[in-house]
C-alpha cells in the first residue's frame, strides 16, 4: 500500500490558506485510497498556481504550457493506456486559453480524470478576471466590475460529452477525496470541478461564501445517469449551490477504441518494420 | 527524327476532370515502360473550375524536376490549347476534341500537329456522359508515344477495380477506342516514341508519400495532425495504414492541440510526428518551445506555400525558412532539415526519428508544395536503417542510479538519461518552467545557466550526428559558377546545370540541407573558393542568402528569387544566371 509520502515532493508556494493545498491533499489522499503507484501515475498540468500541483506530487509530472494540459494526457494515455493519467487545469487555463481541448476532449471520452481549480479569478497572474468570475466582480482588469455572465464549466462538460461530472469545494476534504477516488475509478472522462478559494484575490468567493452555500446532491435522492436532471441542477447557482456526482454514465473509453493501444507505444517491436509492402502500391 | 524514351506530356482542363489522376496513370505507365519519370502538377485552390495541369516529363535517366516545355498537350478544353500551345516544342501535337473545341488554323504554330479525337462523343457512346474524355485522350497518347496498350489496361484495372467491373470495363473501353482513333486516322509517327526498357524495381513517390513510408519504417507510433495544405496527404496516408502498423492516427481539433497531444504520446515513449504548413505552425510554435525545453523528441514536418496568412494555398514558395528557424520564444536547439527531393525526404524523415531521440528535441523537416505533392520515379530505396532510441532508460539502469535526476548538469554529455512514466526508479516531474535537475521549478541564476548550456550544446550534438548530410556539392570543387540553393530547388538546379555543359561552362551547386545546426565550414570552405557565386531561392528576401551571411559574414550578391507562386523552370534558371554572370 502507498502513504501519503510516497506522493510528496517539492517546496511549495502558494498563499498560505490557499484552496489549492486541500486539493493537493485529497489528490494524494485518492491516490492512496486506491493504491495507485507513483510510476504509474501521468499528472499533466497547463500554467497558473492550480497547475503547480504536477511539480508538488510525485509521479511522471508535466505541466506543459498555459491551457494546454489536456492535450497531454490525452496523448499520454494514447501511448500508454496503463497509466492512470490525471489532469489539473485552473480556470482560465481551461476555460480560457484552452476551452476548445476540453470540448473536443471530453467528447472523446478518453479515460482521464481532470480536475478544474475554480478560484474564479486569475491567480497566477495576480489577479485578473476570469472565464468564471461572477458579474460585477471587480478584479485589476476589471475596475468597474467583469461585465460578462460567467461560464458555467458543469454545463460545458455535460454538453461536450463528459461521462462523469462532479463538482465539490476545497474546504470540504473529505468529500473531495471521494470524489477524484470515484472520478479516477470511472472509465472515461471524469471532469470535477473543485471551488477554490484563492484567499489573495478573490475577496468575494471565500471560504465562508462556499461553506454557506454548498449542499452534498447525494445527500437527497438524485439520479446521476438522468441528463435532464443534471442540465437542470448544474443550473442551480446562487444561494444554494449542489456539490456531489450530477452525472454518470458507462460508455467505451476512447483509447479501448484503437486496437494499437492495447500494448503501450514504446513496448511495440520498431526494429526492422517490413515496408515492402508499402511500396507495392507505388510500382 | 523520332525521340527515343525522352517525352514531355501536359494534361489540362478545368478542375474536376481528373487530370491529376490521368496524370498519374500515364507516370505509372511510363514506370512500367522502365523509364524514370517527373510528375508534377498545376492547381488552384478550387475543387471545381478553375484551370488544372499535369506535366509528365520521361526519360530513361532520372527526372529531377519538370521542364517548361512539352511535345504533346491534351487540351481537354479551349482554353488549355490558349494558355500552353506556345509550350509545344517543335513538331509538338495536341490531341483535343475536334468536334467541341474549334480551333483556327492562324492560332497554331504550322509545325504543330492537330490530333482532332471525338472525346465527347465517344465518351457519351460508351458511358452516356462525359466522364471518359480523359481516359480516351490517355489512349490516344498512348497510341502516339507507341506505348504498350496492355500495360495501360493493367492500370486502369487495378485503379478503378474499387469502383466495380463496370467502370473497369468502361476505361478500357474509352482507353482502346481513343487508342484505335488515333491508329486508324494518324499513321504518321510522332515526334516521341517509347521504347519499352528492362528496367525493375521502380517505383513513383511523392514527397509527402517517401516522408510517410519513411516514418512508418522509422517505427512512428503517434501522428496527429490538421489538415492543411500541402501536407494533408501525410494525414490521409497514415490514416489508412494505422491498423497494418499499430499506429495511432487522429485528426484533432487544431494545431495547437496536435503538437501538445503528440509531446504527451512523446513523453511517454512513443515516436512521435506532427505535419502541418506556416500557418498550422504559428499556432504549434509555442509548444515546439515546449518540446525543446522539456526535452522531448518530435518530428515536425512543415509544409511550405506562399504567405503570409492564407497566401496562396497551393503554389510552391520558400518564404518560412526565417520564421521556422526563430520559431518560439526564447532559446533552444532547433533543429531543421531541408531535404532537396523525395529520396531526401525519405532519408531525412528515418534520419529524423533517430535524431529527435538522440538529441532528446524537436527535429523540423521543411519541405515545400513542390516537393509534397510532385511525383518522382526513383529506384526502390535500398535501405539500411537501425532504430536507436538515443539514451531512453532500461529499468535495470535506473535501478542502479540512486538519485535520478532527468536534468543533470552533466558537463560531458548534453542529453541525459530519460526514464518513461510506468518505470519504477525514473520519477521526475517536467515543466515548461526552467527547472532544477530534478525537473523543480527554478529561477537560480546559476542552475539557469547550467541548463542552458547543456540544452544549446545539442547543437553541436546535432553537427556531429548530421554529419556530411549537412551539405551537398553537386558538380566538381573547381567551378565558374557556384549556385547555391536548398528544398525543392535542387531538383530544377541539377537539371539547368546540364544546360550549361554545351556552353562549355563549369558550375557547381551547393545544396545546403541542415539549416539548423548551420554547416558553418564546409559553407564557407566552398564559398571562399567559389568563382562567381549566385543564389536561387523562391522567397521575396532571399531569406537562405541571409543565413549564410550571418553565420559567414559573406554576401551573396547575386540572387535569383522567384515568389509569384510559379515554380521556377531549368531553363529560367538557366538563362538567367548565364545573363547575369555574363555581365
Ligand atoms: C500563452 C500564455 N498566455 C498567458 C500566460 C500568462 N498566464 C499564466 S497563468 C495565467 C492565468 C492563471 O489563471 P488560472 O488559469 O485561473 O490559474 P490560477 O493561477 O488561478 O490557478 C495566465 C494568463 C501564459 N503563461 N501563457
Ligand atoms: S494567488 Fe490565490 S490561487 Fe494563487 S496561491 Fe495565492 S491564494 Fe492560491
Ligand atoms: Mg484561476
Amino acid at each position: 500500500m502507498t502513504e501519503i509520502k510516497d506522493y510528496t515532493q517539492g517546496k511549495i508556494t502558494w498563499c498560505a490558506g490557499c484552496g489549492d493545498f486541500s486539493i493537493l491533499n485529497a489528490v494524494k489522499r485518492a491516490f492512496v485510497e486506491l493504491n495507485i503507484q507513483p510510476e504509474n501515475l501521468a499528472f499533466t498540468s497547463g500554467i497558473g498556481c492550480s497547475s503547480k500541483i504536477s511539480y508538488w506530487t510525485k509521479a511522471y509530472g508535466f505541466s506543459g504550457l498555459h491551457g494546454r494540459g489536456l492535450q497531454l494526457a490525452l496523448g499520454a494515455k494514447l501511448a500508454n493506456r496503463n497509466l492512470t493519467v490525471f489532469s489539473a487545469a485552473g480556470d482560465g487555463d481551461l476555460l480560457g486559453e484552452g476551452v476548445n481541448h476540453l470540448i473536443h476532449t471530453a467528447r472523446k471520452n478518453i479515460d482521464v480524470t481532470l480536475i478544474l481549480h475554480n478560484n474564479q479569478v486569475y491567480g497566477l497572474t495576480t489577479g485578473q478576471k476570469s472565464p468564471t468570475s461572477e458579474k460585477g466582480f471587480i478584479t485589476i482588469s476589471t475596475p468597474k466590475g467583469v461585465v460578462e455572465d460567467p461560464l458555467n464549466p458543469l454545463l460545458l462538460a455535460l454538453t461536450s460529452g463528459s461521462t462523469f461530472i462532479a463538482r465539490c469545494f476545497a474546504g470540504d476534504l473529505n468529500h473531495i477525496t471521494k470524489i477524484i477516488a470515484e472520478g479516477i475509478k470511472h472509465k472515461g472522462f471524469s471532469f470535477i470541478e473543485i471551488l477554490q478559494p484563492c484567499v489573495t484575490y478573490n475577496y468575494l468567493n471565500t471560504y465562508d461564501y462556499w461553506k454557506e452555500r454548498c449542499y452534498d446532491l447525494q445527500q437527497n435522492k438524485y439520479d446521476f445517469t438522468n441528463k435532464e436532471e443534471a442540465f437542470k441542477k448544474m443550473h442551480e447557482y446562487g444561494k444554494k449551490m449542489p456539490v456531489g456526482i450530477f452525472y454518470k454514465i458507462n460508455k467505451p473509453s476512447y483509447e479501448e477504441l484503437f486496437k494499437q493501444t492495447k500494448i503501450p507505444s514504446y513496448k511495440h517491436n520498431i526494429d526492422n518494420i517490413n515496408i515492402d509492402k508499402l511500396f507495392e502500391e507505388f510500382r | 527524327m523520332v525521340e527515343i524514351n525522352k517525352l514531355a506530356l501536359k494534361i489540362g482542363g478545368e478542375a474536376g476532370y481528373g487530370i491529376m489522376g490521368i496524370g498519374l496513370i500515364f507516370a505509372k505507365l511510363c514506370m512500367r515502360s522502365g523509364l524514370y519519370a517527373f510528375m508534377s502538377h498545376d492547381y488552384p485552390s478550387l475543387i471545381r473550375g478553375g484551370h488544372n495541369t499535369s506535366h509528365i516529363r520521361v526519360e530513361d535517366n532520372i527526372v529531377t524536376s519538370h521542364i517548361d516545355t512539352c511535345d504533346l498537350l491534351i487540351a481537354l478544353n479551349k482554353e488549355t490549347i490558349d494558355l500552353h500551345k506556345n509550350e509545344l516544342t517543335l513538331n509538338g501535337g495536341i490531341i483535343y476534341d475536334g468536334e467541341e473545341d474549334k480551333i483556327a488554323n492562324a492560332e497554331i504554330r504550322n509545325d504543330i500537329r492537330l490530333f482532332a479525337v471525338p472525346l465527347m462523343k465517344i465518351s457519351r457512346e460508351i458511358s452516356g456522359e462525359r466522364i471518359l474524355r480523359n481516359t480516351i485522350a490517355l489512349g490516344a497518347s498512348v497510341a502516339l508515344f507507341d506505348i504498350d496498350l496492355e500495360l495501360l489496361f493493367n492500370i486502369l484495372k487495378e485503379n478503378f477495380n474499387k469502383k466495380g467491373e463496370k467502370t473497369v470495363k468502361m476505361n478500357i473501353d474509352a482507353a482502346r477506342k481513343g487508342y484505335e482513333f488515333i491508329k486508324n486516322n494518324y499513321k504518321k509517327e510522332f515526334r516521341n516514341k517509347i521504347v519499352k526498357k528492362e528496367r525493375k524495381n521502380l517505383i513513383l513517390l511523392t514527397g509527402n508519400e517517401a516522408i510517410s513510408i519513411a516514418a512508418i519504417k522509422a517505427g512512428l507510433k503517434f501522428h496527429c495532425q490538421y489538415p492543411m495544405t500541402p501536407s494533408s496527404q501525410i494525414l490521409t496516408y497514415l490514416s489508412s495504414k494505422a491498423d497494418d502498423y499499430g499506429i495511432v492516427v487522429l485528426q484533432l481539433e487544431d494545431e495547437i492541440s496536435v503538437i501538445n497531444t503528440a509531446l504527451g504520446a512523446s513523453w511517454t515513449g512513443a515516436r512521435s510526428m506532427v505535419a502541418t504548413s506556416g500557418g498550422g505552425f504559428c499556432l504549434m510554435s509555442e509548444a515546439f518551445g515546449l518540446a525543446g525545453m522539456v526535452e522531448l523528441p518530435l518530428v515536425i514536418i512543415m509544409g511550405q506555400r506562399g504567405g503570409p496568412a492564407t497566401g496562396l494555398p497551393t503554389k510552391s514558395a520558400q518564404g518560412d525558412l526565417q520564421f521556422v528557424l526563430h520559431a518560439a520564444q526564447g532559446e533552444f536547439p532547433r533543429i531543421v532539415l531541408a531535404p532537396g527531393d523525395v529520396e531526401e525526404c525519405f532519408d531525412l524523415t528515418l534520419e529524423a526519428f533517430n535524431l529527435a531521440d538522440k538529441l532528446q528535441n524537436p527535429v523540423l523537416i521543411l519541405h515545400d508544395v513542390y516537393l509534397a505533392n510532385n511525383g518522382k520515379v526513383i529506384d526502390l530505396p535500398n535501405i539500411q536503417y537501425s532504430v536507436d532510441r538515443g539514451k531512453i532508460a532500461k529499468d535495470e539502469q535506473l535501478d542502479s542510479v540512486k538519485d535520478y535526476k532527468r536534468y543533470e548538469y552533466n558537463n560531458n554529455d548534453c542529453v541525459v538519461l530519460r526514464s518513461l512514466p510506468g518505470q519504477k526508479n525514473g520519477l521526475y516531474s517536467c515543466g515548461s518552467d526552467e527547472h532544477d535537475e530534478y525537473g523543480q521549478i527554478s529561477e537560480d541564476p546559476e542552475n539557469r545557466i547550467k541548463m542552458m548550456e547543456r540544452r544549446m550544446r545539442k547543437l553541436e550534438y546535432a553537427k556531429e550526428l548530421i554529419g556530411n548530410k549537412m551539405t551537398k556539392l553537386h558538380g566538381s570543387i573547381d567551378a565558374d559558377i557556384t549556385i547555391i540553393g536548398w528544398g525543392s530547388m535542387k531538383g530544377r538546379i541539377l537539371e539547368a546545370m546540364k544546360y550549361f555543359e554545351k556552353d562549355n561552362i563549369k558550375v557547381n551547386f551547393l545544396q545546403i540541407i541542415s539549416m539548423s545546426p548551420f554547416p558553418v565550414d564546409i559553407v564557407n570552405e566552398i564559398l571562399r573558393k567559389a568563382g562567381f557565386i549566385i543564389i536561387a531561392e523562391e522567397n521575396f528576401s532571399g531569406q537562405l542568402s541571409g543565413l549564410i551571411t550571418e553565420h559567414t559574414t559573406i554576401e551573396i550578391k547575386n540572387k535569383l528569387l522567384k515568389y509569384n507562386g510559379v515554380p521556377f523552370s531549368p531553363s529560367e534558371i538557366y538563362d538567367k544566371i548565364k545573363s547575369m554572370y555574363k555581365k
